[in-house]
């Protein structure tokens, strides 16, 4: 593996007696994909929320290697400033703005930057600071994104009113939009048809070909296997493979934890 | 079949009218001749509308052929008709506001109507900045537009100081204490929201009650300053240092309410301004989407402590302008004129009128109360038609007169978001 994004140690989250994820400690590879698997309930979407900020972990460090900065401890940061630090993420039930339009969306994504050129807001109602500017720029980086998952036509129709497929991937632009290192998706493949999952893998290989690196949680393995650099699995908590898709994939341990489950999915 | 269907529908219709007319009209209780009370009754009357009810229930569906009403969040034929009439009608208002003390025929008694009706619609501004875009449910406005009140008060009071240096010291202070009262409370959600907003409106209002040395308590604070025109009083003497005297006018009473009108109407045009202007920026958007999501603006990175505080913190500076110009216009303030129900008007106002939509909280402050106002003369059926009125407003259209959301931004064409898309805020 190249150098590390993002770095598990101990990573432990209890929810008073069940222990959800167990002491877990493995690295994402900086512009790679990386993929997190294991059956329903084996704690991937609560490792997720460690990362991203929504829990605070019981046990561990999550260290964050964004180039040029020195790295950042983000178990230690308010939920608001993971995205700041430069991870951004997707849930696994889609989570936008429904009644705000496709385009508000992403520029609510970069609120940020974009209240930076406001002068504390109120210059901006003044019409004082450079704030026109600032919002050209956001809309053409919203444009970029919306080009990139093929919505440019429903920029301006409310989130709500778009089909599944396309609300999952207005979350993943909207995710881009915050310019993260690391984009934590959860499940972004669920629900999709084959057509889409296979545009959704390309869309996944442009990101990383653009440098952002990527956490994956998916459960379609077709799509998982296509495209991870590496592959971790957790069960029950605890991780009990990590390693590149073709090793992963013929672990003992991994189809013993899949068996009874989706045994096809795993060899597919 | 149609006849038997509309048939037992208006049936039905007129059961529930007689329970509701027979003890509200038929019997009627006044105070005779020795002071005892007498019951009255009154069948014909009450006969009369059960008639009616049944009758217009008959035709009603044997017309429409329907038996329920309709609701709508989206903009269906008529509302559409009426948003393009929309953009001339707020043009039509503003031009209607601008030219109203010089209507003939318009007296003190309308120029005073429309201080009141336009008192209500910066409210409701104001607190559409925080129910509406931000989507926190705020029961105890009112305790702002009471802090504005008697700031101006006090400080004229103790320091002799002017309306328009109050103004917006008024306007800081209320602001100060949303952002006392929000940083604490912020954190709750939906109903304890709610109720923690309701009980500091009524704090307010009972220190202000019982603080008897700074503030009279129930006595109130009389002898408050009047404004001036930017240093000229207005006097009745008319002489050189006064409004009339300098503009070489008659001196009338009338001049000051003239400017007062305008004085409110400047305030609310600033409150609507600022609204406007910051719904199309990041602030605004911030707190829109908000009302939509709030764990997707964390994961967004929107520290959204602070987002909440600046909407309660401004909306809480308009209430208090309009608490300070409140105070300029009675010259006299007591606890009384800031109960709950204030509250409860405002918030009625902002949920009538469609959260978050600036045209559509305007029409209801006007029909609330401007309505209230001139259907003084229906006497005890006043409350009634009001409460029919919301009622069927409500029904037909649960998100307000105006439901559907403009997007900030676009594009292309700005089309408006349907209403049920719209998230309503959990606080
Ligand atoms: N907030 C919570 N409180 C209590 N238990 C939780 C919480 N979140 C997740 N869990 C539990 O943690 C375990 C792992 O869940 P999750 O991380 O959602 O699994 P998955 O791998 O399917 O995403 C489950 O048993 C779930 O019930
Ligand atoms: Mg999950």
């Amino acid at each position: 593996m190249s150098r590390p994004i993002l770095e598990v140690q101990g990573l432990t989250m209890r929810f008073g007696g069940l222990t959800a994820v167990s002491s877990v400690s493995f690295a994402a590879g900086a512009g790679e994909i990386t993929a997190l698997i294991g059956p329903n309930g084996a704690g991937k979407t609560t490792l997720f929320n460690c990362v991203t900020g929504f829990y605070r972990p019981s046990e561990g460090i999550i260290r964050l290697h964004k180039p040029g900065v020195p790295p950042t401890e983000l178990q230690r940061l308010a939920g608001h400033r993971i995205a700041r630090a430069g991870v951004a993420r997707t849930f696994q039930n889609i989570r936008l703005f429904p009644g705000m339009t496709a385009l508000e969306n992403l520029l609510i994504a970069q609120h940020n930057t974009l209240m930076a050129s406001t002068g504390w807001g109120i210059g901006a109602v003044l019409g004082l600071s450079g704030y026109a500017k600032a919002e050209r720029q956001a809309v053409e980086l919203a444009k970029r994104w919306l080009t990139a998952t093929d919505l440019m036509d429903r920029a301006d129709d409310p989130a709500g009113a778009l089909p599944y497929g396309q609300q999952r991937r207005l979350e993943i632009a909207r995710a881009m939009c915050t310019e993260p290192a690391l984009l934590c998706l959860d499940e972004p493949a669920a629900g999709l048809n084959p057509r889409e999952s296979d545009e959704l893998a390309r869309l996944l290989l442009d990101i990383r070909a653009e440098g952002t690196s990527i956490l994956l949680i998916e459960h379609d393995m077709g799509v998982v296997m296509r495209i991870s650099d590496r592959v971790v699995v957790l069960d029950h908590g605890v991780l009990i493979a990590d390693g590149r898709p073709a090793e992963v994939r013929g672990d003992a341990k991994v189809i013993a934890a899949y068996l009874g489950e989706d045994e096809e999915e795993v060899t597919a | 079949m149609r006849l038997q269907l509309a048939l037992k529908d208006a049936l039905i219709g007129a059961v529930v009218a007689a329970l509701l007319f027979i003890p509200l009209v038929a019997l009627r209780t006044d105070v005779g001749s020795t002071g005892a009370l007498t019951l009255r009754y009154r069948w014909t009357d009450a006969a009369i509308l059960i008639g009616l009810v049944f009758l217009g229930r008959l035709a009603l569906v044997l017309w429409t052929g329907r038996t329920g009403l309709r609701p709508s969040t989206s903009a269906g034929p008529w509302t559409l008709r009426l948003q393009r009439l929309g953009k001339l009608a707020a043009p039509a208002f503003l031009a209607f506001a601008l030219v109203l003390p010089a209507i003939p025929g318009i007296d003190r008694y309308w120029l005073d109507l429309g201080i009141l009706v336009l008192t209500y619609v910066m409210l409701g501004w104001g607190l559409n900045i925080v129910v509406g875009l931000a989507g926190l449910l705020d029961l105890g406005y009112v305790a702002f537009y009471a802090v504005g009140a008697y700031s101006y008060a006090l400080l004229a009071q103790y320091f002799g100081l002017s309306f328009w240096v109050c103004l917006p010291l008024a306007g800081i202070l209320a602001a100060f204490w949303g952002v006392l009262l929000g940083f604490p409370v912020l954190r709750l959600r939906g109903d304890y929201l709610a109720i923690v907003t309701l009980a500091f409106g009524e704090i307010i209002r009972v220190v202000l009650l019982n603080w008897v040395s700074l503030t009279g308590g129930p006595n109130g604070i009389s002898g408050i300053p009047r404004p001036s025109f930017f240093g000229l009083p207005f006097s009745m003497s008319g002489g050189e240092g006064t409004f009339a005297g300098f503009f070489g006018l008659e001196p009338s009473s009338v001049h000051r309410v003239i400017f007062l009108y305008y004085l409110i109407l400047a305030l609310a045009l600033l409150t609507n301004w600022v609204t406007i202007r910051l719904r199309r920026q990041p602030l605004g958007r911030a707190w829109e989407a908000l009302r939509e999501d709030e764990i997707a603006c964390r994961a967004l990175g929107i520290n959204v402590t602070i987002t909440k505080l600046t909407a309660f913190a401004l909306g809480a500076m308009f209430g208090g302008f309009a608490g300070a110009f409140f105070a300029t216009r009675q010259a006299f303030i007591s606890p009384e004129s800031f109960t709950f129900i204030e509250s409860a008007i405002i918030l009625a106002i902002v949920v009538l009128g469609g959260l978050g939509s600036q045209i559509g909280v305007a029409v209801a402050a006007l029909v609330l109360i401007g309505g209230t106002e001139i259907f003084r003369d229906l006497q005890e059926w006043r409350m009634l038609v009001f409460g029919g009125a919301m009622v069927v407003i409500m029904v037909l259209r649960p998100r307000g007169l105006v439901g559907t959301r403009t997007p900030s931004i676009a594009l292309g064409k700005r089309r408006a978001i349907d209403g049920k898309l719209v998230g309503e805020g959990h606080g």
